[in-house]
């Protein structure tokens, strides 16, 4: 049995029945990395130690008879923008590359709690900003599909890990597309729940207002399984949402006849590669053909989300990324003379490229005489983009698009151009924006074999809808 | 709006930035580029729009537990309850790149 791709419930079944051990799990892991990571660079650190604890205490359980907790065994990896308690913890950058948190992040903690084993902490674009993965001060990831392509960003080693069959699941952060832009081009689940859903704390924070956290698998039912832990209020997180949690996988099972899906034109305009535009249409023609009432929608201010979104996260992240001063944790510039020289040096050694960039134009945006036209603007767009969703809305249940133009470029291709760069998340910027929910799912190949990916955009906490289209769309 | 290399200066050292020259280069020339794409927002009318700081402002709000309080579903339990334990001092000094066991150690901070 190849025990590297199972789905969540299998693997707890076969150690429940002692088909296998977690311990057997958590190596089979291991030895795919150990043979072929070198290929996809998906990690950044292991963390065997703290694996092998997990699976010893469920091993144990299990030869007692007695009852395992759900995510028993499960191998899971953590993007590297989680802080996890005596592990490396890096956000893609070398300004923190020897940072050792004392504190789990509560989605980490969360998952562990259930039985989950931590495999390892897995590559990202440096402080999740990217949609490539090209952005790891450390070393870019590659696709599984095809490894001169990217795996997409900034969650692209969590995206690929689950693709690549080293792992079960993963932990991904979700910005401005980035959980499900990487499942796209691999070819796997990525669910961002909406704001507030999940907590943020530990989180290491890009643009607080757009960061989500949310898992990749294999399959939409794991993906639910993974949001029934990960949900709910916590009180180390002020933004965490106080929203009942519903049985995410009871809601599965229900049929979705008489949905309303929503197809907006401007979703299907210029830009929109053929290959992927004919596989999202047979998508929905699918899911007329299982019931679902087909309704075309406007949401008429999505040309307008990508330079809303480059101001506020930019903004937002100049904000966040102050604190990397070399004070009291991560690099320190070497022989500065005086404090002011400490902050500069370390902050231009230590940032990537694309890191100065968005600072650059945070800064200036928040700038005095600049605040009005650029970000207070922003904000006014963000509002008016709310509100096509709620008008939508009130029309449908769901809303169905392409999560990205095209399938995964070449490594090199975008990276002088960070404007075209930007231009790949124009689908997806939209829910971070709204707050809203989306889910990215398999939906064919091109005709070079690389994945599509369909994105379905739900209400706010109405995670259960969109899971449950997703659930008969993979079933069919 | 077209940004100046002294407008690249300005805001590096706001943002505690020490650019080398040809990054100071290359940083003014994609900060246009990407401020041309941005202003076309001018061409929206927002003049009796509301801003939107951040989406928790609308929405998971449980309105019965709410008590007409912005973000009193944040109430702190640890301050309710008892106080939750902070951090040790030797742990938040653990990542610190110099510190006498007390402190984080910095170069001198007033320049005379």
């Amino acid at each position: 049995m190849d025990l590297t791709s199972l789905s969540i419930e299998s693997a707890r079944a076969g150690i429940a029945t002692r088909e296998f051990t977690a311990m057997q799990l958590a190596e089979a892991s291991y030895a795919a990395i150990k043979k072929d990571d070198s290929q996809i660079g998906a990690f950044l650190t292991l963390s065997r130690e703290r694996a092998l604890e997990t699976a010893d205490r469920i091993d144990r359980l299990a030869a007692e008879g007695k009852s395992l907790p759900t995510l028993a065994g499960v191998p899971i990896a953590i993007k590297d923008v989680f802080s996890t308690r005596g592990l490396r913890t890096t956000a893609g950058s070398k300004v923190l590359d020897n940072y050792i948190p004392p504190y789990d992040a509560t989605a980490v903690s969360r998952l562990e709690a259930a039985g989950a084993m931590m495999i390892g902490k897995t590559n990202c674009d440096e402080f999740a900003m990217g949609s490539s993965n090209e952005n790891s001060a450390f070393h870019p990831v590659r696709n599984p599909h095809d490894p001169s392509r990217v795996p997409g960003g900034s969650s692209g080693g969590s995206a690929a890990a689950v693709a690549a069959n080293f792992t079960i699941a993963a932990l991904g952060s979700d910005t401005g597309g980035s959980i499900r832009q990487p499942a796209s081009f691999c070819g796997v689940v990525g669910l961002m729940p909406t704001y507030g859903r999940v907590s943020r704390y530990g989180l290491i924070a890009f643009a607080s207002s757009l960061d989500h956290v949310g898992p990749l698998t294999k399959t939409v039912k794991d993906a639910a399984i993974l949001l029934q832990f990960l949900a709910g209020r916590d009180p180390m997180d002020a933004t965490s949402a106080d929203v009942s949690v519903p049985d995410y996988v009871a809601e599965l099972e229900k049929p979705v006849r008489g949905l309303r899906i929503g197809v907006a034109k401007e979703y299907f305009g210029e830009g929109l590669e053929p290959e992927v535009r004919k596989a999202v249409e047979a998508a929905i023609d699918k899911l007329a053909i299982m019931g679902c009432e087909v309704v075309p929608i406007s949401l008429p201010h999505t040309e307008y989300a990508i330079p809303t979104y480059y101001i506020v996260a930019t903004a937002e992240a100049s904000s966040n990324l102050a604190r990397y001063d070399g004070v009291r944790y991560g690099r320190r510039a070497r022989h500065a003379r005086t404090l002011s020289e400490m902050y500069r040096r370390t902050r231009d050694e230590g940032f990537g490229a694309e890191v100065k960039r968005r600072i650059m134009l945070g800064t200036y945006a928040l700038s005095s005489g600049y605040y009005d036209a650029y970000y207070a603007k922003a904000q006014k767009v963000r509002t008016l983009l709310t509100r096509d969703f709620e008008d939508a809305f009130n029309k449908v249940d769901a809303i169905v698009t392409p999560t990205s133009p095209s399938a995964a470029f070449r490594l090199g291709e975008k990276a002088n151009d960070p404007l075209a760069m930007y231009l790949a998340d124009i689908y997806t910027v939209t829910a971070d924006l709204a707050g809203i929910p989306g889910i990215s799912l398999p939906c064919g190949r091109t005709t070079e074999n690389l994945p599509i990916g369909l994105q379905i955009l739900g209400r706010h906490f109405d995670e259960a809808t969109i899971l449950r289209l997703a659930h008969a769309y993979e079933q069919a | 709006m077209k940004v100046s290399a002294k407008d690249v200066n300005y805001v590096a050292e706001l943002a505690n930035l020490e650019l080398t020259a040809e990054e100071r280069v290359r940083m003014e020339r994609d900060l246009n580029s990407i401020l041309d794409y941005i202003d076309r927002l001018s061409e929206l009318d927002t003049e009796d729009v509301a801003p939107m700081a951040q989406v928790s402002d609308r929405y998971g709000v449980d309105a019965a537990t709410q008590r007409g309080e912005r973000f009193a579903y944040a109430s702190r339990e640890d301050i309710q309850n008892e106080l939750r334990k902070s951090l040790p001092q030797d742990e938040a000094l653990a990542n610190a790149p110099e510190s006498d066991g007390t402190y984080f150690e910095v170069p001198k901070v007033i320049e005379r």
